[in-house]
């Protein structure tokens, strides 16, 4: 009984908690304000709380033994799929501009660019253990680099890539020179203030980046020369082709880049991970200490993973700028970061699938709910639902936001925890996720 | 080869090491006991480079003439050029990884050459596949030596206590060093296990590697030291073989109380 009575208790909380919150609504009418009372809605909640809590304890009521099998099985199958999963959605990332959707196309792209901001910072995170919350910094010198360069120097995509990227990459160095010494938060303040930093300086440096107003008219990328302009003829892919110019072409264009860009971070990773550098990142993740008294140089170390992820966060910067043709400030703000550091720890530190799918999920699922919700807002004719039928795409954030915290409090490693080892005398064997090292900076 | 000079080491006014010398003879095994407290573990900090002493040197001679003022170096440079390497009290394995991976690990430097430090390795150039080969090769050595090679594809934290301690000597042993500083290796090992390390560690030092040991277990220091150094609130109060050393009514004062008539 002592469950139920426990999730009597959570619904009063809650009672307590919503019957403001939710139950009373304020409208402006022509008289002013009237107060409107929303009792289903508020009882929808409190029975929401009740039962989640029940359902809660029960779970939690199983040995807790069983829990821990539970979850290792799970991982197994997961990794054991997990060897089906990828090919199956590289196919379907390749495939996807054949559906000829421009939204899918849009959405894939942007999916791929977090996907490949998540593999760029699991380097970080997930590999070396440094905690970096201002990956975003990164993001941003790549795309200001090639605007600028674009736009002052009339380079082309192409030779502005590798630059933004190098640029972006010594200034992960320079970042890593005097922080690297802290740990853990001490480490993750001074980099979400670095991030903060290059975001106010790029606002105020009027002169060099046009401040708060942006750079426009960035240039888009060539396919070996040959533009994707919408006047076709000479010079241009169409007219090469011989085929009507149309928007689509370029989105498609942008979207391979992306998909390459995002394959050769990937590559990167996994190749290096089987190198030592790799596995010196990973043995200072595990124990710095041991790492010194066995010869590695710490701060190198830290600072090849630190350059390196900020390479790769350069690239995705600059492919940012090109395909918005515009960039200002406000793209580069904290949530940013955030978001690619929640696609890291929700696929789970170190897993390049689990970074994929957490991003699929997070960038693609979120758009797809506010569609979804829409929908579903609309059919709801019955007056029962009045009220909330509308605003029911508004509720995405709270719905996603649970989702994070079930899914957080099932598997706290992430998506795909545990970890393959680099070397094997056998056939190789995965590492529960409880052995592993989550890194302290 | 290795020779501690005047060595002072101080944390705020606590002096932990004091005006302290001694010499550690190449091929031997030099054991520095005293009781708890005593300043055996700064002493091993301040020689593996984990601490700075205040005062005085440490020299270490390798075997080809070239000489490491070790109290100059940052520790990375240590065990990777002046080849000390070192085991720790708490045992501090990558838990995480295989213990197959925790000897390549120790291989890092070696490895790293071979890769042209990163760039080479990744686009497949260079004669790194070589050289991952003999690290392996140096990696199943040790592993078979140790008899942990039915469990080289487990997580090292996985494995049981004696297994982990065995573990951190190999990687130890995998740097090649012609120092090896052993911090406390029997505690916690069952009779047994004790008799294994012992022919373990006679063999390290017959292979070539001196070593230097902080042990409690008096069995294991007696049985296989060439050399003691006694220490006592950070002085050295006795050194000499065992035999030397067991006699000495100033050691057996350290450890047991003053008696009356001394």
């Amino acid at each position: 009984m002592k469950p139920l009575r426990d999730a009597f208790l959570s619904a009063l909380v809650a009672l307590g908690l919503f019957a403001p919150m939710v139950g009373l609504v304020t409208e402006s009418t022509d008289h002013g304000l009237t107060l409107h009372a929303r009792p289903v809605a508020t009882a929808v909640v409190v029975a929401l709380v009740f039962f989640g809590r029940l359902a809660m304890l029960t779970w939690r009521g199983r040995s807790r033994r069983d829990t821990v099998a539970a979850n290792r099985r799970l991982a197994e199958t997961v990794t054991r799929t997990g060897r089906y999963i990828a090919p199956v959605l590289l196919l379907a990332a390749v495939a996807l501009p054949f559906s000829g959707s421009r939204y899918y196309v849009d959405l894939g792209t942007l999916v791929l660019t977090y996907v490949m901001l998540g593999w760029g910072l699991n380097i970080v995170v997930g590999l070396a253990g440094l905690l970096d919350l201002g990956y975003v910094a990164f993001y941003a010198v790549g795309a200001y680099s090639y605007a600028i360069l674009a736009t002052t120097f009339d380079l082309g995509f192409w030779t502005c890539l590798p630059l933004a990227g190098v640029l972006a990459a010594l200034w992960g160095v320079m970042l890593g020179f005097p922080v690297l010494r802290l740990r853990g938060d001490y480490l993750a303040i001074v980099t979400l203030a670095f991030g903060e930093i290059i975001r106010i300086v790029i606002t105020n440096w009027v002169s060099l980046t046009n401040g708060p107003n942006g750079i426009s008219g960035i240039p888009r990328p060539t396919l070996f020369g040959l533009t994707f302009s919408m006047e076709g003829g000479e010079g241009t892919v169409s007219g090469l082709l011989g085929i009507e110019p149309a928007t689509i072409q370029r989105v498609i264009f942008l979207y391979y880049i992306i998909l390459g860009l995002a394959l050769l971070t990937n590559w990167v990773a996994l190749r290096l991970r089987r190198l030592p550098l790799g596995r010196a990142w990973e043995a200072l993740r595990e124990d710095e200490v041991a790492c010194r008294s066995l010869g590695i140089n710490v701060t190198n170390t830290k600072l090849t993973a630190f350059a390196i992820g900020a390479m790769f966060g350069g690239f995705a910067g600059a492919f940012f700028a090109t395909r918005q043709a515009f960039i200002s400030p406000e793209s580069f703000t904290f949530i940013e970061s955030a978001t690619v550091l929640a696609i890291v720890v929700l696929g789970g530190l170190g897993s390049q699938l689990g970074v994929a799918l957490a991003a699929v999920v997070m960038v693609g699922g979120l758009e797809m709910l506010r569609d979804l919700l829409s929908t579903l807002g609309e059919q709801m004719n019955s007056p029962f639902f009045a009220g909330v039928a509308g605003e029911l795409p508004l509720y995405r954030m709270l719905i996603f936001g649970l989702a994070l915290v079930t899914m957080m409090v099932l598997r706290p490693r992430g998506l795909i925890s545990g970890r393959t080892p680099s070397a094997s005398l056998g056939p190789s064997r995965e590492i529960a996720a409880e052995l592993v090292a989550e890194g302290r900076g | 080869m290795l020779t501690v000079s005047s060595l002072t080491m101080t944390f705020g006014g606590l002096k932990a090491v004091e005006d302290l010398s001694f010499e550690a003879r190449r091929g031997e095994i030099t054991a520095v006991i005293g009781p708890n407290g005593a300043g055996k573990t700064t002493v091993f900090n301040c020689v593996t480079g984990f601490y700075r002493p205040g005062e005085g040197g440490i020299t270490l001679l390798h075997p080809d003439g070239k000489r490491f003022e070790l109290q100059r170096m940052p520790g990375h440079r240590i065990a990777a050029r002046a080849k000390v390497a070192r085991t720790f009290q708490n045992i501090r394995l990558f838990a995480g990884m295989t213990v197959l991976e925790n000897l390549l690990v120790a291989q890092h430097n070696t490895l790293m050459r071979a890769t042209g430090f990163g760039v080479l390795a990744v686009l497949g150039l260079g004669h790194y596949r070589a050289a991952e080969r003999v690290a392996m090769d140096k990696a199943r050595y040790w592993l078979d030596l140790m008899a942990l090679t039915a469990r080289a594809d487990d997580p090292a934290g996985a494995l049981p206590y004696g297994a982990q301690r065995r573990l951190e000597i190999a990687r130890a042993m995998c740097i090649d060093p012609v120092l090896l500083c052993l911090d406390e290796p029997a505690a916690g090992l069952n009779p047994r296990e004790t008799e294994e390390l012992n022919q373990l560690l006679l063999r390290i030092r017959d292979g070539g590697c001196s070593l230097l040991l902080i042990e409690h277990d008096m069995g294991v220091v007696m049985r296989i030291s060439d050399h003691i150094i006694v220490l006592d609130h950070g002085r050295k109060i006795s050194d000499g073989t065992p035999a030397e050393v067991r006699a000495d009514p100033a050691v057996i004062a350290a450890y047991l109380g003053e008696t009356e008539d001394a």
